[in-house]
């Protein structure tokens, strides 16, 4: 409840400020326009959820981004000029987002996803600035990163940069209708979906080679495949269930979980029906990867699975595995349950989850977490079973991922914990 | 020294049922509306989850959802002169403490009462003459009718997702629904629950007597469900875990899985746990409400100011804090004047065990998964020849089987040791229990006070209880058990067990937390704490609602009625009072 009051709160503010902002400063109503641009430009971006802690003030910074190189700790966006960007101008703002450097000429971490914003164009920056200019000023330093060793040092971003970022604003493909251009404008620029979607080499870049193929969304999550593959991406969905799961975070076929619940709730959620059926529309035309073979599984193994999951899932998840429809989700034929890694399932056997629960879907339906009554090997052996049942493949889970899920959980804590938006929980 | 808060526009005593209706209903018109409960916070997730909430120590025998005693109790006695005793454990009743209040725990049975329930007075003088009423009972028409209250069932059976059979819907009769219903514009929004075969059996014997036996009103989900506020329920996996537990399928009809998720993201409300309210404070000329006090759970007292002022707490604790805080003038049973605590009533229940040869698999039960046949409740039958007023429904439900305290037992059966072993072995699977559900006039001698000599925590009286059924109910109970077991023996059981209710009451074995009166509704304020909408005669910017405003009980469970007048009073405040505050019916 209070998050949601800090929220609206701070939305009534900036559209009062706005207002007031068009009236005295600029006296025309382009730059009410331009603010309103702003504020849907940094939905679509999703900045809210790395730079606000859950309990602290919107924009103001100092979430902890984990990363295999340690913890970067997200700046203050608010238009503080000591500790914020109040100070910075708008050609400082477009350097940060075009080029990754600050004001001061040091190098952003790319944990900020600039390799993506790189191709928003000017006047959209322009706008977001404007926007981030009406909210309240937050005095507020993030902690100091803690980055593992020579990584301190922000020059080395440069050689990153050489290799992995390609500069440069979107260019509008010829041959693509228009919808497609603009869906791929959100999906690769301000939506930035392939910061988690893509597999990551060992610098920590998106591997090109592998777009969309599914990837490590931090923390013990796992991204699934966004590609047309029909066993774990998007291959046999409707631009239309896109659209709705983008729109409510749930669709006939799944609901979204940990991270993506945050992106649904905090972002997608908010784009217009016109956008949401352009990023779809994008989405569908990344062509099928290959998933990974999969070997028979072990008959002992799934008879344990399927007794685990008659006693613990089969309440709710039905005996058929359909689950109920427009409550709980389905478990049969569902890609993300194919998933080619199972961190996100794992993440939510072990300690529940909470569904999306904007306007249109407002229950927040619940599962309860496993993690105190059932072992590693028991969520593995569970795992491994709907992930190769009612007409589900996907390579086994084996006790030792379990047990990795289960420490990164005990240091972050149940991913739900952290929603910003979430009011209930 | 109370430390004063900010003022808010409505504050809500209890966030049960009837709290987060009007909640609901008054924060969509705009006013800030804060909801004090005395218990803890819970939640569908973590604290119903089906990983741990069917454990019937716990919740069942412990009574893990219920108020406790030792904060918040009543002193009870059956008869004037006697001397009342203060209840140290719950028993006769369990009202829920914690978010959700008893809506957590409660089976889910959602009746409507009857036409004829709601005049009840009038239309038993008018058919059988005055003289048929006894001059101690003290029943009276209640000030709405069923045509009034119509809409509000229907929100309320939307609400929650009823499963069953309309019997009659605009007038026209269904085959397999209750013929004696009043009419209702629309179905229920959900089919009937799976039949069990306890239900079966029951259905075929009841037909054979001539009977028309139904599937109960179900608050629990026979298909998932998404309510008019948009909140969505699952199926009922009929764990048989209803009475006594919170529901962690989102399939049991609960404030939790029907209002809170919109309510609470509301920027308009807010609610406190741990908090007792101790007085609604009322200004120098005792007619306008500021307010009420409260205490947290460090014994720290707050004031919270408000324009309104609603109890929605259960109905003993309504009757409780109107008496502390002089509202309404206290009954006095000798004279038969004043009004608040006047007119409390209960239910008057019996059973009749039938062990059977058919195989029953009690355990696949819901809370109120049932059939039950109508023809004996309220005026449904000629009761001219049988000399009493009132009746009830006669059910078989499948609630559970659990362990511990559901299982029955033949009167031959040994009490402990191997041969109990045997009898439980042979019987747990093959017996069922045709219940009644009686109803219970008001009399003179039945009501609540304050106590002279027990004190609360707080140093407050307890509220005291004086209370035995009238003979009338021990007669149309005897009645009523009878017919039941009628029903049981067309059954064509291997034996039964006939339980009667034995006189005087006693608030010691578990019934029914059916309590109601005390702060009755009706035409006149001589006779009735509140007007038809629920005001206080004496303070007009004070409500109260809940069970406590029937004036005498029927034959159903009281939740469907419940929570057609917390909607009632709702859109009377809306409509009519927020519009010119004050008196709503000029006395």
């Amino acid at each position: 409840m209070q998050a949601i009051k800090h929220g609206s709160q701070c939305l009534a503010a900036a559209a009062c400020t706005a207002l007031m902002a068009a009236a005295a400063v600029h006296a025309q109503g382009t730059e009410f326009t331009n603010v309103q641009r702003g504020r849907y430009l940094a939905q679509a971006g999703d900045c809210i959820s790395c730079h606000t802690v859950k309990g602290g003030k919107p924009f103001a910074g100092g979430y902890p981004v984990e990363t295999p190189f340690g913890t970067i700790f997200s700046s203050n966006i608010t238009p503080d000029v000591v500790t914020g960007i109040g100070n910075w101008s708008r050609d400082d703002f477009y350097r940060a987002m075009h080029e990754g450097r600050r004001k001061d000429g040091q190098y952003l971490y790319p944990a900020c996803p600039y390799p993506w914003f790189t191709k928003m164009p000017r006047e959209d920056v322009d706008a977001l600035k404007s926007y981030l200019d009406t909210l309240q000023p937050v005095r507020a330093m993030p902690p100091e990163n803690k980055l593992i060793w020579p990584l301190g040092w922000r020059r080395l971003v440069a050689g990153w940069n050489l290799l992995f970022f390609d500069q440069g604003e979107y260019v509008h493909r010829e041959d693509k209708p228009d919808v497609w251009n603009r869906g791929a404008y959100l999906v690769e620029g301000p939506g930035h979906c392939a910061a988690c979607h893509t597999p990551k080499n060992m610098f920590g870049a998106s591997d090109r080679d592998k777009a969309m193929q599914g990837g490590d969304a931090g923390e013990a999550w796992y991204a699934p495949s966004l590609t047309a593959s029909e066993r774990d991406g998007l291959g046999t969905w409707s631009v239309n269930d896109i659209v709705q799961y983008l729109k409510t975070g749930a669709n006939e076929d799944t609901a979204s979980t940990g991270p993506m619940t945050e992106v649904v709730m905090n972002s997608t959620q908010h784009l217009s029906n016109a956008d949401l059926i352009a990023m779809a529309t994008y989405l569908k035309d990344i062509p099928a990867h290959k998933p990974e073979e999969v070997k028979d599984i072990d008959e002992q193994v799934m008879a344990r699975g399927k007794g685990l999951y008659i006693d613990q899932c089969m309440g709710c998840h039905m005996a058929d595995g359909k689950g109920q429809k427009g409550a709980f989700p389905p478990l049969a034929d569902s890609p993300p349950i194919r998933a080619s890694q199972p961190q996100t399932l794992i993440q939510v056997v072990l300690a529940g989850d909470f569904m999306a629960d904007p306007p249109e879907l407002p229950t927040g339906l619940a599962m309860p977490g496993f993690a105190w009554k059932l072992s590693d090997q028991q969520v593995a052996d569970v795992l491994t079973y709907v992930r190769n049942t009612w007409g589900n493949r996907a390579p086994p889970v084996d006790a030792d991922q379990v047990a990795e899920v289960r420490t990164a959980l005990h240091e972050h804590g149940p991913r739900y914990k952290r929603l910003i938006s979430q009011s209930v929980h | 020294m109370a430390t004063r808060l900010n003022p808010v526009d409505v504050v809500l005593v209890g966030f049960g049922w009837t709290a987060s209706i009007i909640a609901q209903e008054l924060t969509d018109e705009g006013l800030q509306v804060l909801a004090l409960e005395r218990g803890v916070d819970r939640a569908t997730v973590p604290d119903f989850s089906t990983t741990h909430i069917q454990d019937e120590l716990r919740y069942a025998v412990r009574g893990g959802l219920f108020q406790a005693p030792v904060r918040e109790t009543l002193s009870f006695r059956n008869t004037r002169d006697q001397t009342a005793l203060p209840m140290r454990h719950l028993g006769s009743f369990r009202p829920g403490a914690g978010v959700g209040g008893a809506g957590v725990h409660w089976n889910g049975q959602t009746w409507r009462f009857l036409p004829d329930d709601f005049v009840l007075r009038s239309h038993t003088e008018e058919r059988y003459g005055a003289d048929f009423i006894a001059p101690d009972i003290t029943i009276q028409d209640w000030g709405v009718s069923y045509d009034d209250l119509e809409p509000y069932y229907d929100r309320f059976e939307y609400l929650c997702g009823v499963s069953g059979t309309a019997g009659n819907v605009g007038g026209s009769l269904r085959q397999e629904g209750n013929p004696f219903e009043g009419a209702r514009r629309r179905d229920y929004p959900l089919p009937p629950l799976e039949r069990s075969s306890g239900s079966l059996m029951f259905d075929k014997a009841a037909r054979e007597l001539g009977y028309h036996p139904f599937p109960a009103p179900a608050a629990n989900t026979s298909r998932p469900y998404k309510n008019p506020l948009g909140v969505q329920m699952g199926q009922c996996t009929y764990c048989g875990f209803c009475e006594w537990f919170g529901c962690g399928n989102n399939s049991k009809a609960s404030p939790q899985s029907t209002i809170l998720p919109v309510l609470l993201k509301k920027d308009n409300f807010s609610y406190r746990s741990g908090c007792d309210v101790t007085r609604v404070k009322l200004d120098n000329t005792g007619k306008k409400a500021k307010g009420v006090l409260y205490r947290d759970l460090e014994g720290r007292e707050y004031e919270q100011p408000a324009q309104l002022v609603i109890l929605c707490a259960f109905a003993h604790h309504n009757v409780h804090l109107l008496l502390l805080s002089g509202i309404g003038r206290p009954y006095d049973p000798v004279s038969g004047t004043g009004v608040t605590g006047r007119n409390y009533a209960y239910q008057i229940t019996s059973s009749v065990e039938a062990f059977v040869d058919e195989l029953i698999n009690p355990y696949m039960g819901a809370g109120a998964l049932g059939q039950a046949i109508d023809e004996f409740n309220t005026d449904n039958f000629d009761h001219g020849p049988e000399g009493f007023i009132g009746g009830g429904y006669i059910a078989l439900w499948t609630t559970g089987g659990r362990p511990i305290t559901q299982h029955h037992l033949p009167k031959d059966a040994p009490k402990w040791g191997a041969g109990w072993k045997k009898a439980m072995s042979e019987n747990y699977l093959k017996s069922v229990s045709v219940a009644t559900h009686g109803s219970v006039v008001s009399h003179r001698g039945a009501y609540l006070d304050l106590d002279p000599s027990y004190k609360d925590a707080y140093g407050n009286p307890l509220l005291r209880l004086t209370f035995d059924f009238h003979d009338n109910d021990y007669r149309m109970s005897e009645f009523l058990t009878g017919k039941a077991e009628g029903i049981a023996k067309a059954m064509k059981p291997r034996s039964i067990n006939v339980n009667k209710r034995k006189k005087p009451y006693s608030i010691v074995p578990y019934q029914t937390t059916h309590n109601t009166g005390g702060a009755i509704m009706g035409d006149d304020p001589r006779t009735s704490v509140v007007n038809r909408y629920l005001q206080s005669w004496d303070v007009p910017n004070v409500f109260v609602v809940g069970a406590c405003n029937f004036p005498q009980n029927a034959g159903y469970n009281p939740t469907g009625t419940v929570g057609a007048l917390a909607f009632w009073a709702a859109d009377a405040i809306r409509k009519m009072y927020l519009k010119n505050p004050g008196p709503l019916i000029q006395a």
